[in-house]
This record gives C-alpha cells, structure tokens and sequence, in this order.
C-alpha cells in the first residue's frame, strides 16, 4: 500500500488536512505531501476511519489544495539512532542541519517512547555538581531526575541552563556527559547563543542539537521534544552514556499542542490548554530516570518560562505535578543584580532528601541546607516588617537574621558564569555566613557539625 | 451471531468497531495484536472502544474480538505484596515479557496460576454455604490468611473439600449441583461486591500522623481527600499512612504520578516494618502503579481495579485502607476519554458525570457487615491535585461533598518547612462524634475536652497572628504573648512530625494525648507562675521545657513524659520564685 498517491483532500484547516477513502491508514503513520510545485511537506495521521483520515502537516499547510498528492508511507515516525548522532546538528524534524551528511542508521526507534516499567526503574541517588552553590546546596540535582527551570521572560534562565550544562558532573566518577539539547520554537538569536557558547567550550563535540526555531513550522514542535528524547534513550540505555537533556521553551511546545487541539476542534480544558495536556507532558518529563541492569542514564532539565510570571499558569503548574521537583528563577534577584537569581524559597529538589549525606556530599548536607534555608526565609519575612517599622525594632536574633539574608544573596547566591564551586566549597561558604549569626539562634543545626564545622572551632 | 467485527476508526485510545456483537463493558480485544480493550459506548451497528495500550499503527479493518467478559480482576492468594499496572498485569512479569519498557499486546494472568498455595478447608462435606462465606484458609504472607470464599451470588452444599496444596485455579471444593471452585474468583471491577449491611463507623483509623489522629480522625470505613499543590506533601503524606496506619491491607494505587515514586516505595516497602506486626510492611500491601505516561485508559481503569482487590480483603474480615494517589489524574483520564468520544462537556471540560463517578467510588468505602457476618471495612484516602492548588476546581469540590475528612495541604506551610504541611484552620473531620466513645474509652474520658482545647488554642493564634503583623508581638498583653508561645508549641512541638524520622514519624494515640496535656500543662502553670510575678522569658525558657520537646525523637518517649513534664512544672514554678 505505501506507494499510492492519493488526491482526496476534501479540507485543509490550520494544519491539518482532512481526506476521504483511502485504503486502510495506521494510526499516526508517517504521510508524505506532494504539493503542485513539486515540493514536498511530510505529516502524520492524527485520526484515522474507513471514510475519513486526518493528517497533521508538521510544515504547516501552506501552498496545500486538493490536488496534494498524499502518500502513506506504512510505518509511524521513527528516528534513526546511532552513536554517529554525537556532535550533530540537527532539525525540528531530525534532518542534519549542519551540512553533514545523513546519519547512518544502526537501529530505528519509534520516537513516541514507551513508559518505562516502574519496577524496572532504579531509584535516583547519585549526586551532581553543578558549581552553582544554590542548586548544590537547596536543590539538589541527581542523576536521573527531571528537575525544570520555572522562568520567565527576560531572565538569564539560558545562562544557567548552560552554566549546569558545562559544569555538570558526578563527583562520585568521573564520567563525563552527553548533552542533547532541543530547541523548541526558540529564537535565532537564543540558538545561535547556545551554539556558540557549546562551540567554544568544546562541548558541542559531545552534544546532539535538536532544533526548531521560532519561525520553523510549530506543529514540528510537537516531535522534535521526542526526536531529542529517543536520542537520549538511545545513548543512555543502549549505548551506556549519562545524558543530560536540556530542552527549550516548554512553553512553546505547549502553545503548539494547543494549537492542534484547536484546529481539531477539541474541547479545551484550562486557558486553551488540550485536556490531555498532563498526560502528553508526562510523556516526554517521564523519559528520564535510571533503569536496572543499564548502566545509562536520562536527566532532564526541561526550561519553561511562566506566562505573566505566574506559577499557576498550567504549563507550570502540570509540569510542577510530574517533575521532581523545580528551580525557580526571581524577577527581584534578577533586578537587584543577582546572578544566578534563584529564589530557593519556592525551589525544591524532590530527590535531594534521598541522595545527599556523607556518602554523596558532605555529612552535614542536610543540616546546613535546612538552617540556610530556614534563617534565609525569615530574613525575608523580616524585611517586610522592617519596611513598616524600621529595623530599630527588631529584636537582636532577627537583625541578625535580616543582615543574613542579605549575606545569603550576596555572597552564596551571586556566583560568576564561569565560577565552578565545589560542594565543600558550597558547604564552607554556608558555614561561613551562618556564622554571622549567634550560634543559640542556628536551631537546626546538629550540634556535633557545628563543633566540626564551625568557622570558630575550626581552627 | 458473529462476535467479531473490524476497526471502523481509530483516535488515540478510543477505536470505534463495527459489526462487533457487544454489551456496555465488554473487554475485547483489538487488532491484529490483541489489544485490550473495553467497549464503553453503542452506536447503532458501532461500538466505541477504550483502548488500555498505545494505538499507534493499527489500522482500519483489522479485527476486534469480544471475549464476552466485563473489565474483572483475579482475586486469590498471589495478590499481596504484589504490584500491578492499572488493569492487574503483573509489573515484574511484564518487566520478564517485554523487557524494560513496556510495550504491547502482552497479556498477563493477575495472579501466579503455576505457584501452590496450602489450602486448610475449614467448611467440610455436607455444609450449607452461600456466597461470601469462607469455607478455607491459605498463609498467603506471614501475616496475612487469605480467606477462600465461596464466589458471592453461589450457594449450595458440599460435597467435596479437601486441603492440600494446590494452584490458584485448582479445585478445591465441589458443591452439590457440581460447580467446582477453586481459590481464585473473578470480579467485575466496576460493580461493588456485595455486603449485608453497612455500618456507622466507630474506630478511628489509627495512622500515627499527630495532627491527623488527634485533630482530624478518619475513621474505619470512611472517606478522606488530600487536596494540595504539588510540592506541598500529599505524597509523603499518602506514604506515611501506607507505611503506618494500623489497616490490616493497604491498597496503594500511584494513579498517574510519578515513575521514581512508585520505584520508591517498591524500594522502601520491603524494607520497612510495620508497627503493628513487627514484619515487613510489604506483607499486607497490594500496589497498584499506572504512572503519567502509562496509557490513559488504564489509568481509568486503575482505581476500580484497586477497589475491586479491598473489597475482596474487606469481605474477608479485614480492615482496609485504600490509597488513591492522585485522583485528580483520574478524572484527567475520564476527561480525555470523553473528550475523544465528543462528549458534551460538564465544567472545565470534565465530563458532566464527574461528580457521579466520584461519589460511586468513594461510596465504595464503608464499614459493612460481610456475607459471612463479619466485620470488614475499607477506608477511601484520596488525593487531589487541584490546578495551582485552588480546590474550587471541580475534581476537589466533587470530592469534598462525599468525604468526610479534609486533609488540606498548604503550599506556605510546605515553604516554611512545616511537615506534615496540613492546614489545622481549614481542614475538618465530621467523624469526632461517632469516635469520641472509642477515644474516651480507649484512652482517657477527657480527650474530646482536650482536643477542643487544643484547636481552640490554634483558632485564638491566628486570631492574634493578624494584630502582631501590624503592630509586633511586644505589644500584646502578657497573657496574650504567652497564648501565642502555648501555640508555637503546639505547632513545633505537636502538629509538625517528621516522616522520615525513625521514632517521630509514628505517634500513638496515647502518647498523642500525653503531648496534648503537657502543652496544657505548660500553660497553666505558665499562667500560674506569671500571676505570681515570674517574667513571662524566664518562664517559657526554662529548659527543662526544650528537653521535653526534644525528647520526642528519643525512643521510649512515651514513659517518660509524665517525669519530664514534672521537671518542667518544678523549673515553672522555680522561675516565678526567682522574682
């Protein structure tokens, strides 16, 4: 049957094309259109019946009547994997983009993903370095967690994106990363940043590049996360690499899905959004993780921005539901000059609690990060009083806690591009400030670390 | 007639077949693979198909067959410490069928069908038996007998039994028309297994979570919801009373969530002991995992399976608890189903029967008298995930309208670090009446009077909370600054457990009720000890007080309150002297 041509599109809307009797179509079969001038779009079968089958146009249906030629091609989307995918550049829709040549298949792998038994998981306990103090101390990344960046519009969220990609690593061996990296409906600009940042730290030799741009169809957007994402399954469980996915913007892809369910007429669930939004997104967040008896593994660090800075927004709030856990990105640290601006009050690392501790990190891991946490938040809380009072009336603990937390953005926050801290170092630095403040008021620490760790028993 | 057809159309999980000869909830199966199905609307000629695995390359014109069973579960020895995809296939046998993803067409027995189990008959030859009466025991784990009983809607009398070992599908007993019965019965999982009568609940179920037991009690045979936003617990939460309340089975369904979760608990669980036993808590447990990006339909469909297996282990004699996490995927799934069958929809594009399917599944809760006589119950927990953690959605106020307990969860007591984060000013329970008899005659006549005191405490607290916001603690009046320390107490000391803590994440409630006093303790002979001229700062920071607090981590906390409140009433009372 593949190789009949029919010309029975009876309507085209948006992008998707509608067409009568065909023989018997799969259900998200790959399709072929030939348009009048000879060029070629390629879709996929979205609702398929005796009389009518519905076809997605990933190119968008510019230029198509119904005299298309559309061709079946028998057999749903599959990638072509292989380890020559490495240091590859490719499109929205898995065709090189940098000039190279095809990628020379060893397997095909549909691109969908099948969910990966629960109990053939392994849970996540290996900690990752970033260098950036407020995510190796508050956040904890392991490997094979998805962990999203909650960001908004105007907000270095790239800069740290590609922070954690260049300095990413496993203290506990020295097995280096594979970067893949999907774009999605991202500008030239933002693309051409990641590049060339990518190029010149050398990086790119051990990335692949998925990318859609902004002004690339949208409806390619909604394969191109799966392409990326079939890539990684490949290096990480047949090919033994831990690979770091790094994909962006959710929240163009999330556009795209409800773009479709629009023109299918679907009924919409909130702000537009598709009803089975959960669900689509959990597919692609759900790819990440450890299996046993591979020695591969996925993480994730999907990067979304929230509309109108709004946590509640459903693209943040379905993707808070499914990830394990979230970095959140601060318009006010960001305004008062603070790089990276994570606010690491609404931030949370699902895994960490599981994962840090003597073997992984430092024995006192967990004890600092609840103290730096806890005395941060009420430095925060204070300065809302303060601004209504004046600081004359604080009591002596909570004016050393509203200068503390001043400390906490300035010196354990703010942290250079470029600058890779080691969890001690992290660790120390934290000693360090909480050391401004009167040890009775440091509840939360052990006692036994602060006579180990204190800067004044340290000598 | 024919009972096969062919596929007509195909849209994601929903596959309409035509010329299939079905009745509403036939399982079928689709396609040249055999897919699962369930047939969950009639057309004229065409049945429309829910779809439990991916449907991606099938086409029209393959076949559909009807195996002329509704959707059911196997029920036998084999289910505990089992743990299953939404429609009971074994996870670790499909992990052996098709490795580690999984994919389709694979069709798996719910329960070991090669495995012998020690079949002791308790009913013998010439016994009248009807349906539900246990005519057998098998030592499925070491803490559980499975009882076999008689299929409900059967009776007859017997004519053979005998014990011995044997597989889940073998005969064991014979009645006198010649129906055989083995171990394992089928149940339909979307009709409720029959029971004589139900019961107002009396027992609480004990769960170990303080401001749960002690505040907010749920009893045996009720019905709780967990709402809360994501990040603020209700999975620690959900696991803690898997973990620990005194349940006899637990059902644990991870309904669309997270993958690693689920791989966590099948970690922990062995692992763990149960308080009550002193054995594994795996033992008693029976999960159930179809997570986010396993097949929508099947999600459907995982809640009934799981309340299908507790009714089972109700009408043995047992008490159940039932975890639903999160229901909220649920009704995604029955949102996405019915919007591919072109539904009209209800409210924020659920379905309009949302409301009705919620109540028909948390009426499946309940204390009953069984078939035998007996006294079994389950008890319904579930969680909701309300978008942006606002429950006026319509999956929270479908809930709440039938349960009676309300758990809620709270993002900024979540930031604060306060654990377990449920909010004690708007969480209720309509149980405390029908409980209150089992509590004073269990643990003391005055507990109701404590309990009210207590939550009064909270309710004054919040109340001074807003005056302090605008004009600082220092100026409230002293008797008023020492409510508010009564208060912190009762929060850091009381309400915030933590679960991951050997000794803390588990609190009897007698020793619930000791804490309980000791704050009251603390209060009038503060109150006492200010009166008579003491300094309300020496008197709150005596430290004999931060030792009873601390003390709470230690083991054998329980026999050692009533001396560590002593020293605090002593070092109260030295403090007003001082002056």
């Amino acid at each position: 049957m593949a190789g009949k041509e029919y010309r029975t599109i009876t309507d085209v809307k948006g992008p998707l094309v509608f067409l009568n009797k065909t023989e018997p179509v799969a259900f998200g079969e790959i399709v072929e259109l030939r348009l009048n001038d000879g060029s070629m779009k390629n879709g996929q079968v979205l609702d398929t019946s005796d009389d009518l089958v519905v076809v997605q146009v990933f190119e968008g249906t510019a230029g198509v009547d119904r005299t298309t030629g559309v061709k079946f091609l028998g057999d749903v989307f599959k990638l072509p994997v292989s380890k020559d995918l490495i240091g590859r550049i490719l499109d929205g829709a898995g065709r090189p983009r940098d000039g190279g040549p095809e990628i020379i298949a060893e397997g095909k792998a549909d691109i969908i993903g099948a969910a990966i038994n629960p109990y053939a998981r392994q849970s996540p306990h290996d900690f990752i370095q970033t260098g950036i103090s407020a995510i190796d101390c508050c956040t904890t990344l392991v490997r094979g967690q998805k962990l999203p960046i909650f960001s908004a519009s105007g907000l270095p969220h790239n800069d740290i994106a590609l922070q954690i990609a260049r300095q990413a690593k496993l203290t506990a061996s020295d097995e280096e990363f594979i970067v893949v990296f999907c774009a999605m409906g991202i500008t030239a600009e933002e693309y051409n940043f990641f590049r060339s940042d990518l190029e010149r730290t050398g990086a790119l030799e051990n990335a692949v590049l998925f990318v859609n741009l902004a002004d690339d169809p949208a409806v390619e957007r909604l394969i191109t996360p799966r392409l990326a994402l079939t890539a990684a399954e490949y290096l990480a469980f047949e090919q033994d690499y831990h690979v770091l996915v790094i994909y962006t913007d959710v929240t163009n892809y999330c556009d795209a899905l409800r773009q479709i369910g629009a023109a299918r007429e679907e009924v919409p669930g909130r702000r537009g959004y598709p009803g089975y939004m959960y669900t689509d997104l959990a597919m692609l967040y759900e790819r990440a993780g450890l299996v046993k008896g591979k020695k591969g593994s996925i993480t994730q660090f999907p990067i979304l921005t929230m509309p109108g800075d709004d946590i509640t927004h459903p693209i943040p709030d379905l993707s808070g539901y499914i990830t394990e856990g979230q970095i959140v990105i601060s318009r006010e640290l960001h305004g008062s000059g603070i790089y990276p601006p994570i606010n690491v009050l609404p931030s949370l690392s699902r895994l960490m609690g599981g994962t840090i501790g003597e073997e992984t990190t430092r024995e006192d891991h967990k004890s600092v990060s609840d103290q730096m946490y806890a005395a941060y938040a009420q430095g925060r809380e204070l300065r809302g009083l303060v601004a209504i009072v004046g600081e004359d009336a604080l009591n002596e603990r909570d004016k050393q806690l509203l200068a503390f937390s001043g400390l906490f953005e300035d010196k354990f926050l703010r942290q250079g591009r470029y600058e890779d801290r080691s969890i001690d170092e992290t660790l120390d630095l934290c000693w360090e400030l909480m050391s401004t403040i009167e040890t009775k008021y440091l509840v939360r620490l052990d006692q036994q670390w602060i006579d180990k760790y204190h800067p004044d028993n340290k000598e | 007639m024919s009972k096969n057809g062919q596929i007509y159309r195909i849209s994601g999980p929903v596959v309409t077949a035509i010329g299939l000869d079905a009745k509403m909830y036939d399982v079928v199966r689709v396609g040249d693979e055999g897919l699962m199905g369930e047939v969950i609307e009639l057309h004229g000629e065409k049945a429309v198909i829910q779809v439990y695995e991916d449907t991606s390359g099938v086409r029209p014109g393959e076949p559909v067959t009807n195996t002329g069973q509704t959707l059911s579960v196997q029920l036998g020895p084999g289910l505990l410490t089992q743990i299953y995809d939404g429609i009971q296939r074994p996870l670790p046998i499909l992990l052996e069928k098709m490795g580690t993803f999984i994919t389709r067409g694979v069709d798996a027995d719910g329960l070991d069908q090669e495995k012998k189990w020690t079949f002791e008959a308790t009913a013998k030859k010439g016994d009248k038996v009807e349906g539900g009466q246990v005519i057998g025991t098998v030592q499925e784990t070491e803490t559980i007998v499975h009882k076999i009983m008689i299929p409900p809607n059967m009776n007859g009398t017997i004519k053979s039994i005998k014990g011995g070992d044997y597989t889940v599908s073998e005969t064991v007993c014979v009645l006198d028309d010649g129906t055989e019965i083995a171990m394992m019965q089928r149940w339909p999982v979307r009709a409720p297994r029959p029971y004589k009568q139900k019961y107002a609940p009396d027992t609480p179920l004990v769960t170990g979570m303080r401001i749960l037991d002690f505040l907010f009690p749920l009893a045996k045979g009720g019905a709780a919801g967990i709402p809360g936003p994501f990040g603020s617990g209700k999975t620690v939460t959900q696991q803690s009373l898997a973990k620990y309340s005194d349940a006899q089975i637990v059902v644990y369904i991870g309904c669309g969530e997270r993958g690693n979760e689920m791989t966590e608990v099948l970690d922990e669980f062995p692992e763990l002991i149960d308080p009550n036993t002193g054995k594994p808590l795996m033992n008693r447990t029976v999960m159930i995992a179809n997570t986010s990006n396993m097949p929508v339909a099947a999600r459907e469909a995982s809640v009934y399976t799981g309340i299908t297996i507790a009714e089972y282990f109700r009408d043995m004699g047992y008490d159940v608890a039932l975890m639903a996490d999160s229901t909220s995927r649920w009704a995604e799934a029955m949102r996405e189903i019915s919007s591919r069958l072109e539904e009209m929809p209800g409210e924020e594009g659920y379905p309009a029967y949302l409301s009705s399917r919620l109540a028909e599944f948390y009426e499946r809760a309940g204390r009953v008298e069984t078939l035998e006589g007996e006294d079994g119950s389950v008890t319904v927990i579930g969680a909701v995930s309300p978008p942006g953690g606002d429950i006026s959605e319509p999956v929270s106020q479908g809930t709440l309208r039938i349960v009676k307990v309300f758990w809620g969860l709270d993002a900024p007591l979540a930031r604060q670090r306060h654990f377990p984060a449920i909010n004690w000013l708007n969480s209720y329970s309509l149980y405390p009446q029908s409980l209150d008899q089992w509590f004073k005659d269990n643990i003391a006549s005055d507990f109701p009077e404590i309990r009210t005191e207590i939550s009064g405490l909270l309710q004054i607290e919040a109340e001074l909370q807003e005056i302090v916001q605008l004009v600082g603690s220092d100026a409230l009046p002293v008797d008023q600054q020492l409510t508010l320390e009564v208060a912190r107490m009762i929060r850091e000391y009381f309400l915030q457990q933590n679960a991951f803590h050997d000794v803390d994440c588990f609190t009897g409630v007698e020793q619930q009720y000791l804490m309980a006093k000791a704050i009251l303790t603390f209060q009038s002979e503060a109150k006492s000890a200010i009166e008579a001229g003491g300094m309300l700062e020496d008197v709150v920071n005596v430290p004999a007080r931060s030792n009873l607090m601390r003390a709470r981590f230690e083991d054998n906390y329980l026999n050692r309150i009533e001396g560590l409140v002593a020293e605090m009433t002593k070092e109260i009372a030295a403090a007003a002297e001082e002056n």
